[in-house]
């Protein structure tokens, strides 16, 4: 290359190599879909190089020390630009970053390049991350899920079934001695986890270490009633990283198989030193994703879910939440597919009918179980078994507490609701289509069951999903 | 007390058919049927004795419902498991009580 003279000033980033219709994305680069929506008068290729110039190695003036290095070799580039169908002035720039601008095994750095500065760029009104190729090469250099599904199956020995949970309601104000007798009809009633709301720390009603102890007896007495292995997501978010060690710990001595975090809040680099700290010491971790609907649900900004849960399986944990599509929660049906498949599968192909924009290596690193959960009951059953196959794991918490009789016949009508879907399933009927005739037969023993059928059987949550898809993609 | 170990043990006990039809789910699925039992059954209790070997042969359920009442024969006294086996994933798939001792849940 022939040396350049230093010309300062201000140029157009597109003029500068950031957008470049023609590269082809090497194996090893970092590939992101971005929904960008420039200012009025802004054209689309200088947006779109401007976030690849302002994420990677841009800045809005020449500086005489590009020419210190080949910025060629580190220089991020738009290779693409559609405009998306149906929306007027928006378009996915897919943007391709080399390798080596990331650190190891680093979300925080991985995030600080990619959704950094952009965001708040004056010549996009607005900016959204759809969708975040992560090479093998990169995927490898994190630890991924502490256990993953098969550990886990082996270890709770729980095979041929989506698991059970339920959230412990009211979320606040209960004792701890309370909180644990919650906890025990829960399990003894037949679920598989009771779990911690992610508001539930440490507070003057209950302090971590009280609730800790008691959930524990709860967990052993349930164990001993059933013969079968049983969990509390014990939720060890804390205020500094060394009282989430404490309480982890404390959890460890006490026997639990389970804890929780919430990896938003706490911080990626905090979960991440959690995610360790778990496979280290055989303990599964939960993970709640409090904040992810401020960041992830407005359709022309911020980053998507399924972004999301990528870093959430590429840090670690065994289980996260995902949409329901049928509860009271907001999800997309294909999307939430989508994502299911993310955080499960080793391979997963593009598929843009599922909101997935890229293939999808994870060279083995371990797969999660996505967490239905948020206003779901015995009726949506079939449903949710045929939207999530069997490596999911289902929370009913007011489907199981509200129960006339209590939450321990709230749990036993989940769980036969939930084996009679299986087993009909396996035997090859249609549970959408017989789904009432199925749970009707059970009722004739299981007065659990008819019990909760009566209680819920009118409520839906039908109300259109905000971020929907937009998949009618010219070009593919 | 109950013993609630494995998918389908909060059902009332299968018949003969309704095993067979999940005998069934497991060949039509390509996994290998494996029979186990045990004395003494509880939640850490990962490995029960296995019946033979694990039956990768089978492809008719008669063959696996003759193995289920042979192994029931010889251990009454003992619960008896029918497992799914995938090794693609090395995983059970499926794993259901099909015999329980008399006189105990």
């Amino acid at each position: 290359m022939p040396n350049r003279a230093y010309e300062p000033g201000v140029k157009l980033y597109s003029q500068l190599g950031y957008y470049e219709p023609g590269y082809r994305p090497a194996d090893t680069d970092v590939l992101c879909c971005f929904r960008v929506t420039p200012q009025p008068g802004v054209p689309p290729e200088e947006a779109a190089a401007a976030v690849a110039a302002e994420s990677s190695t841009g800045t809005w003036t020449v500086v005489w020390s590009d020419l210190l290095t080949d910025l060629e070799r580190y220089r991020a580039r738009c290779y693409r630009l559609e405009e998306v169908p149906g929306q007027e002035n928006q378009y996915f720039a897919y943007v391709a970053y080399p390798l080596d601008l990331f650190e190891e095994g680093s979300l925080p750095n991985l995030t600080s390049s990619i959704v950094g500065n952009v965001f708040g760029f004056k010549a996009v009104r607005a900016f959204r991350l759809e969708e975040m190729r992560i090479p093998p090469v990169y995927a490898k250099t994190f630890q991924g899920p502490p256990h993953g599904i098969q550990v886990e199956r082996d270890k709770l020995n729980k095979y041929g079934r989506p698991l059970l949970g339920c959230t412990i309601k009211p979320k606040l104000g209960l004792s701890a001695k309370n909180y644990g007798r919650m906890v025990y009809e829960a399990l003894a009633g037949g679920l598989d986890f009771t779990k911690d709301d992610e508001n539930i720390n440490s507070q003057p009603f209950m302090r971590w270490r009280d609730r800790f102890l008691f959930v524990m007896e709860a967990v052993k007495k349930a164990e001993a009633e059933t013969g079968e292995a049983k969990g509390h997501y014990l939720n060890v978010t804390a205020p500094t990283m060394e009282e989430i060690y404490e309480r982890a710990e404390f959890a460890r001595e006490l026997g639990a198989r389970i804890i929780m975090v919430d990896f938003l809040t706490v911080g990626f680099a905090a979960h991440a030193s959690l995610s360790r700290w778990c496979r280290k010491n055989g303990v599964l971790l939960h993970l709640h994703r409090a904040m992810h609907a401020v960041i992830d649900r407005q359709k022309n900004h911020g980053i998507h879910w399924r972004v999301l849960a990528k870093w959430a399986r590429l840090v670690g944990g065994d289980h996260v939440h995902n949409g329901t599509v049928v509860g009271k929660l907001e999800a997309d049906r294909l999307s939430t597919i989508g994502v299911n498949d993310l955080l499960r599968e080793n391979f997963i192909p593009a598929n843009l009918t599922r909101g997935i924009f890229f293939d999808q290596d994870w060279a083995s690193l371990p797969g999660m179980f996505p967490v239905a959960s948020g206003g779901i009951h015995v009726w949506h059953m079939a449903d949710l078994v045929t939207i999530f196959g069997d490596d999911a794991v289902l929370q009913f918490g007011g489907g199981t507490l509200g129960h006339p009789w209590g939450n321990r016949a709230g749990a036993t009508a989940n769980r036969v609701a939930l084996e009679v879907m299986v087993q009909a399933r396996n035997e090859g009927r249609n549970i959408i289509a017989e789904s009432r005739q199925i749970l009707e037969a059970a009722t004739r023993w299981s007065p659990e069951l008819r019990a909760a059928m009566d209680t819920w059987r009118e409520v839906r949550f039908e109300f259109e999903a905000v971020d929907t898809l937009d998949t009618a993609r010219a070009g593919d | 007390m109950t013993i609630r170990t494995e998918t389908f043990s909060y059902l009332p006990p299968f018949t003969e058919e309704e095993v067979r039809k999940q005998v069934e789910y497991i060949l039509r699925n390509q996994w290998i049927p494996v029979i186990e039992y045990v004395n003494r059954p509880g939640p850490d209790v990962h490995y029960w004795r296995l019946w033979k070997l694990p039956l990768f042969t089978a492809r008719n359920p008669e063959e696996v419902m003759a193995e289920l009442a042979a192994c029931r024969d010889a251990n009454p006294d003992c619960y008896i498991r029918l497992v799914g086996y995938d090794p693609s994933s090395q995983l059970p798939r499926l794993s259901l009580v099909v015999y329980r001792p008399t006189g105990r849940g």
